[in-house]
């Protein structure tokens, strides 16, 4: 039999809907959960277990103690439901630790303005109001720690000046920017060594604004978390630019020093690096330097993730073609120029999963301080525990203290997740 | 249609004098010996692994040569960086892969290296911008990003960015041989009218019909070196070497 190979379409066929079993409610039923036998099993398995888990914590949870005494007191009432009792009594100190309790509004007001200088760094609409961010620091040491308000100030002049002198150096004289930089730090440095002290003291005998001094040791519970994963972040962010692009330079001593820090560094524990801040720091330094703790755990928790960040990075700059470094050099932009506008940009945007990912891990990581005995939200449970009249008391305590942990992190999760979207550019 | 020839002058652009390559021990580009004159519209074809990529790369100093000397615009190319940033700021250049920068928009594409580079204020780099995308045709997309233009688009837009810093010379490496072939013609309509303007090119393709149309010299390559170079109704009709009568039937002859 012949088969006949021409054909010419005389009717169009017009787009349709398609079945009922595909779309909607019930379609998406079968897609997702009930797509085969397997799979309908799972979903049946899954709710079971979901089921199962609620349906003790619910009551459990829902009709928990606020208002007893003692852990003795809730068991007497009912054995079978929370005693969040706990919380009642003891929740500023995991928020503050042994900050003064008549001193509460200073983090308090640290942390609201932890959140309105965040906001311009996140969403670039409100970039106008960047200068917040920039002083934050300096405002945020010296509400916590207190102190003179012109011992801080001074050091935000300092910089200010040096930038200054930076600047109008190479407008005015120089060319070369290695040299003008060093001029400038040189110059920030004196300033802030010699003439800074006279000059806070001066100031603090015309306009005396202080607030009285908190030491570090009583700095903890969230406070403590914020401290250090805050600057952790902050600081480990750029640091761990500047490895990423280190360990990719053409020059071999810059490489080294990159590659080295940064094999280092992954290799050793966390914990090891804390114990070498807590005590053995101590050794090297000259005796009767008093380098604050809090300042040695913050250093080593961003160096630790400013490892790990590099590597991040770099693999983001892996990802990148040729092309791209071909194109912006033939267009003429200098090293810093492409990798600022056209290298950095991309690199950081295929990384963003990556970065979170460290970001979280840090801020989570801050719980090992209570391993040298600093009072973190983990290291104060067991300070409560020790107190007789809640001892015995785990599940509540670490539920509340997950809780505030799952916040921030799936803050950052979600802010991730909408970043991605943004940046978007292909559809 | 009929070539202009009046823009070529005596001005010397680029000044190749033995020049030599190597990529580890392999000798990739062989005594080069090449002058362009201002105004002239150079096509350098050749078998793949010929070197002719290597040779315009090594113009601006995307590949570095070992021997012998390059001089574009007055300027040796030496390790200067300073030297290599101005050259680079005065030859354009455009990729096979397009290589726009996806995070940006079409015109930021095209604003960027202005204003960075030469410090265009924004709102003139904007103009001179639009005016080049005027020019390959597709003002409309300016608010695009790359990843929504077709591939004869972006290579457009990839052209209109190296026309916006003003180059004096530009450099095409096989521009047209990633695109589907119904996308050709629109990049080649676009080179064909810059050559017709007087701009000073060298481009590396295969795109035979291009060369006939409006280049004044073809220079066939092979295994490093130049082995023939002519007019394009010469270098078509009657050529010398039996290399190029190879690779003339072998890209002809289908």
């Amino acid at each position: 039999m012949m088969t006949k190979i021409a054909f010419v379409r005389k009717k169009e066929i017009p787009p349709s809907a398609p079945p009922i079993t595909e779309v909607g409610l019930i379609g998406w039923l079968r897609q997702n959960l009930f797509s085969s036998w397997l799979n309908s099993i799972l979903t049946v398995l899954s709710v079971y277990f979901i089921v199962v888990i609620l349906w003790d914590f619910i009551p459990w949870a829902y009709g928990g103690h606020w208002n007893t005494k003692s852990l003795r007191e809730c068991l007497d009432l009912d054995p079978d439901v929370a005693c969040f009792s706990v919380l009642t009594a003891r929740w500023k100190q995991l928020l503050f630790g042994l900050y003064p309790a008549e001193e509460y509004w200073r983090p308090t007001l640290t942390f609201i303005f932890l959140l309105l200088a965040i906001v311009p760094i996140l969403f670039p609409r409100f970039f106008r109001f960047f200068w917040f961010s920039i002083i934050y620091p300096g405002l945020a040491v010296w509400l916590l720690w207190g102190g003179s308000f012109w011992s801080i100030s001074i050091v935000y002049i300092g910089l200010t000046l040096g930038a200054l002198f930076f600047l109008s150096l190479i407008r005015r004289y120089l060319k070369n920017y290695m040299v003008a930089a060093i001029l400038a730090f040189l110059f920030t440095a004196v300033f802030l060594l010699f003439i800074s002290n006279p000059l806070v003291g001066l100031l603090n005998v015309i306009l005396p604004i202080s607030l009285p001094f908190v030491e570090s040791l009583k700095m903890g519970g969230f406070t403590l978390s914020l401290i250090v994963g805050v600057t952790g972040i902050v600081a480990s962010f750029p640091i761990g630019i500047l490895l990423a692009l280190g360990r990719q330079s053409n020059l071999p001593v810059i490489k080294m020093i990159c590659v080295g820090f940064i094999e280092f560094i992954r290799g050793v524990p966390l914990i090891t690096l804390l114990f070498v801040a807590s005590v053995l720091l101590n050794y090297f330094l000259p005796p009767g330097t008093n380098f604050d703790i809090v300042l040695r755990v913050v250093i080593m928790v961003t160096l630790f993730s400013a490892a790990y960040m590099a590597e991040v990075i770099r693999g983001g700059l892996a990802g990148l073609p040729l092309g791209q470094h071909e194109a912006s050099a033939s267009l003429g932009l200098t090293y810093w120029q492409s990798q600022r506008l056209i290298i950095m940009p991309q690199a950081l945007k295929i990384s963003i999963p990556g970065i979170v990912n460290t970001f979280i891990g840090l801020f989570k990581d801050t719980t090992l301080v209570s391993i040298i005995s600093l009072r973190d939200p983990v290291g104060l449970a067991s300070t409560i525990r020790a107190d007789q009249k809640w001892n015995g008391i785990y599940w509540e305590l670490y539920v509340a203290i997950g809780l505030m942990f799952f916040i921030f992190c799936w803050g950052m999760s979600q802010y991730s997740q909408y970043l991605e979207r943004k940046l978007k550019t292909d559809k | 249609m009929e070539k202009t020839k009046i823009n070529i002058t005596d001005e010397v652009a680029i000044h190749i004098s033995d020049m030599n390559k190597w990529f580890g021990n392999f000798h990739v580009l062989r005594d080069i010996n090449l002058e362009v004159r201002r105004g002239e519209r150079i096509v350098v074809c050749g078998p793949s692994g010929s070197g002719k990529s290597t040779l315009i790369r090594c113009i601006n100093r995307l590949e570095e040569h070992q021997k012998g000397s390059i001089i574009v615009d007055g300027t040796e190319l030496t390790t200067d960086l300073k030297n290599i940033d101005k050259i680079r700021s005065e030859v354009g250049m455009v990729f096979q892969h397009f290589n726009l920068f996806p995070h940006l928009t079409t015109l930021e594409n095209c604003t960027l290296a202005p204003m960075w580079v030469r410090e265009t204020p924004e709102k003139e780099a904007t103009e001179i911008a639009m005016e080049m995308l005027e020019k390959v045709k597709i003002p409309e997309q300016a608010h695009k990003y790359p990843g929504q233009l077709s591939g004869g688009q972006q290579q457009r837009v990839a052209i209109a960015r190296s026309l916006c810093m003003k180059p004096r010379i530009m450099l095409f490496d096989e521009v047209t041989s990633a695109l589907d072939p119904e996308m050709i013609k629109e990049v080649l309509d676009t080179m064909i009218q810059l050559a017709e303007e007087g701009m000073t090119m060298i481009c590396v393709t295969h795109e035979m019909g291009f060369a006939r149309q409006v280049a004044d010299r073809v220079i066939f390559m092979d295994e490093g070196q130049i082995v023939e170079q002519n007019e394009p109704e010469e270098f078509f009709k009657n050529p010398k070497s039996d290399r190029t009568k190879l690779f003339l039937s072998q890209i002809l002859g289908h």
